[in-house]
Formats: C-alpha cells, structure tokens, sequence
C-alpha cells in the first residue's frame, strides 16, 4: 500500500520515502467547500506527527492540515498556493500541499489504509 | 438563538425540494437549512451577483400587528418613525434594549389594515415574547408560521418575476403589494439582503414548492443556500445579527444611524419614547468610543469572526466581527469594531491570524455597490 490516510482526512502517498506527498481527501474537500486560500509550511522545516503544517481554507471555513508521520518538509506545491481550487478540483492528484521526508515508517505504516478510511467514511 | 440545541431540527416547507437539489443541510436557528447546492458558495455568490439566485429564507419570523395603535405601539419599541410610513413602504428597523443594545432588526411594512414584520429566525421566539409583553395588549400579534419565505435576488431578478407577473416591475426598492403568482396570491416586496435589486416573497407554505419550482424554471434563475446569502450581504456591508450586531452593540455604535429617522431624535416630534433613547440620543450627540468599519486585507488571507485588530505596536483596537474572501473582488473583507479614533477610512491596521499579523485597510462600505432599483 503506497497511499495511506490520517483520521482527519490528509492523505499521504509514500513512493518515495524522501519526498512523500500529502493532501487533502475528496471527502475534505467536499466537507470545506470552495477552496480560496491555503498556508503551506515552509521547506526545511521538520514536524512531529500531528502537528498543523499548514491550513485550507474555504469560503466558510478555515480547517488545519495534521502531519501525518514525522519528517522535513522538502517541497511545498507552489501552483495550489495560486490556485487553491486544486484542491477541489484533483484534491488526490494536482492539489497536493507538501513532500515530506518520512524518517519514521512506523508512522506510515499506523495509518489507515484505504479500506480502513472507506469503513471511517461510512461512519460520518 | 433556540435554546434547546437537542430538539430536532424544524423543516422549511421547501425542505424535500432543497433535498432533492441535492443541497447540503446544515442546522441554522434551530431549522434544516440548505448552506449550499453543488454548485457550491462561489458560483451561487456570482450567480446573485450576475443573474438570480433563489434564498429560502423561510425560517425567518413573519407577523402582523393588527389595531389602531399597531403603529405608535410599534414605536415604543424601535426609534423608527412607524406611523408616518406610507401604505406599502418598508422600513428597516430594530428593537432596542434598555442599554441602547440591538435585540434584533428586522423589516416593517404598511399594509392597508396591519403592519407587516419580518424579523430573525434565531430572534423569533423572543421577538414574539418581547411584543406581547410590551405591546400585547395595545394590537393585535399575529404571527403567520404557515407563509414560506422566497428571496429572489439579482440582477435579472425581475425579468424572471416579470414573467409570473409583470405588475411587479412597478415596485421600487422598499415598497411592497399583494400579487399573483403562479395562481398563488403573493405578499411581495422590491427588497432584499444581498446589495443587489430583487424581491422577498410571502407565500403560503402549502404552495411554496410550487412557486419554487416556478421560480426556478426561468432561464436566470438557480437556488443559492445560506452561504452565499452570508458572503453576498457581507460585501454589501449588511450586518448579521448575533455577529456585526447584538444586545451589546448600539445602532450608533454600528453605523446605524442613518435607520433613525428625525422625528425619533431629541429634538423630534415624537423623540425618545423607546427603550434605550437617552443613551442612543447621547451616542448621536456626542459620538461612541467604538464603531463598526469596513476592513480589506492587503494579502490574500481571509480574515474572519473573532479576530483581534491590533496597530503596528501591537495594542489591542478592536476584533472582526464577520470576514471571508469576498466571491467579487477576491480581496479579504471583513467588518470590525475599532476604537473610534482608528476608524478612520485608509487607516492601516492589522488583524492577527494564527499568530501573524496580516495587514488590512479601512475602507467604506459596501465592499460592492449596492444595485437596488430605486
């Protein structure tokens, strides 16, 4: 499983451990509404998992992105900063937030994988 | 607000139609109301903006003072000239606490035999309270909980109302009649909570669905839900009751005053005579410590309800009391108390977003010029 998810809806897709990408879910995205504005952190920085790396806001609401494992920042998507309805529009694909270096796989690994996330889903 | 956050939710008498369009419900004053359609907030923002959009609005009070004293009655609660409004005129309005605080403001129209009011759906039941004990025996109240209410707002607003029926292009902003429409007689008024010309709708709740679906089979017409109506009358500068206005808050405070008319002021043939008068009159005379601005950020980040506005040392002016990134010009904006003397339009200020500083502009209301067919 190369793609697993955070109980708050981020996303992290681990094909490459030293830059694994993380968004938002289609669920998230749906919840928010219209993106208009996201915080990206900044590249260098390391944060411990859960902790807010960056924030998505949509016209009603403002929510925080989680980190979903340990890890250093590595690159940020420049083109959702500009265009924040990627979020909605690919929030799996163009509408990553960041690329982080996983230093702790038991992180990634105590995520829920897609079933686990679809089962979560039909709780709400 | 209902105080009893379990009970369920009430429906509109649109609710399976909102269903059905596959809006998402959220709870609001206690009723299922529709935040928006798939569509989504931006594109029923732009649509009011560009063509119409239809706002159930159902959920707000609705009722009549009946009697001869309805109108001076009326004025012992609100510091609005009631009883020389002309048949069919509409005035905005709010009651007034003993303070000088805002308990809630609502619209008031002359009809032929009562005064029509319109008021809010989180105030209703102490609206109601409030009118009875005060006012109850000098008029009748009656309030009208079978009558839906439609808001068709925009620009082509009264090209799609024209062709149900076309005596409502004789109305002017804030004035109102008795129409048919789709068969249905219909309570309507040239008014409205988005900046732009349009029409609220008092219809039968037994055939609101039916002039709904009416309403939204003209070619300029989509439903919009209540996000939209939020960021549509916060560009156009209207306050939300229980955010930019409450008890706390004074109608001078909150730039309300041009809603008093002369003849309430001190001074005026009938002055006073409403709670909260001599604070009120005094804050006209003399000015308030605090008023309400306008604030549009000078970066792209939205800026919203609770928070702080600080100057460039960092000492506290005031807080934001509505803000989003406004669907029109893409700029945050926001509304905000601040110390008097820094409500001042171009004064730079700044708002603390998750422990930034976020620099903003004072800047004149509405954030769109209003549109209303005057």
């Amino acid at each position: 499983m190369t793609t697993m998810f955070t109980p708050d809806h981020e996303w992290i897709n681990i094909e490459d451990h030293e830059a694994a990408v993380v968004g938002i879910t289609l669920h998230a995205q749906d919840a928010l509404g219209d993106v208009v504005f996201v915080e990206l952190p900044e590249v260098g920085r390391t944060f411990k998992k859960g902790e807010v790396a960056g924030v998505v806001e949509s016209v009603k609401a403002a929510a925080d992105i989680y980190m979903p494992v340990e890890g250093e920042i590595v690159e940020v998507n420049e083109a959702l900063r500009a265009d924040p309805s990627l979020a909605n529009s690919d929030p799996m694909g163009n509408g990553w937030f960041f690329k982080v270096h996983v230093t702790h796989m038991e992180h990634f690994d105590a995520l829920m994988d897609p079933p686990a996330y679809d089962a979560l889903l039909k709780t709400l | 607000m209902s105080a009893d956050l379990h009970a369920p939710l009430l429906h509109t008498p649109l609710h399976a139609l909102h269903l059905e369009l596959g809006a998402k419900m959220v709870p609001f004053a206690g009723y299922a109301m529709p935040v928006q359609y798939p569509t989504g907030i931006l594109a029923e923002h732009r649509h009011c903006r560009y063509e119409a959009a239809l706002f159930d609005v159902s959920h707000m009070g609705q009722l009549k003072l009946i009697g001869e004293d309805a109108a001076r009655a009326l004025e012992s609660l609100v510091p609005m000239d009631v009883q020389d409004l002309p048949l069919n005129k509409q005035r905005y309005a709010f009651f007034t606490n003993a303070s000088g605080g805002l308990l809630d403001d609502l619209m008031i129209t002359r009809r032929e035999d009562h005064l029509f009011l319109i008021v809010n759906a989180g105030c209703k039941d102490a609206d109601l309270r409030h009118l009875t004990t005060h006012i109850g025996s000098r008029c009748t109240i009656v309030p009208q909980p079978d009558r839906a209410l439609l808001a068709l707002q925009g620009p082509h607003a009264v090209t799609a109302l024209a062709r149900l029926n076309f005596a409502v292009t004789d109305l002017s902003f804030m004035t109102g009649g008795d129409f048919t429409l789709a068969g249905v007689p219909c309570f309507v008024t040239r008014s409205g909570y988005t900046g732009e010309d349009g029409f609220e709708i008092s219809v039968p709740g037994s055939h609101a669905v039916a002039l709904a679906r009416e309403l939204l089979a003209q070619p300029e017409v989509k439903p919009a839900g209540l996000g939209a109506r939020d960021t549509l009358r916060l560009e156009a500068g209207l306050c939300l009751y229980g955010h930019d206005i409450n008890e706390t808050t004074t109608p001078i405070e909150a730039g309300l005053s041009w809603a008093i008319q002369k003849v309430r002021r001190a001074g005026g043939a009938r002055a006073g005579g409403y709670p909260g008068a001599s604070v009120i009159d005094a804050q006209l005379a003399s000015g308030t410590a605090v008023k309400r601005v306008g604030l549009v950020g000078l970066e792209r980040v939205p800026v919203r309800e609770g928070a702080s506005i600080v100057d460039a040392q960092g000492h506290k002016l005031g807080h934001v009391t509505s803000g989003t990134l406004s669907p029109t010009v893409f700029e945050p904006v926001a509304m905000a108390y601040l110390a008097a003397n820094h409500a001042i339009v171009q004064h730079e200020v700044y708002a603390e977003v998750r422990g930034k500083r976020v620099p903003m502009r004072v800047s004149p209301m509405p954030f769109t010029p209003h549109r209303y067919h005057r």
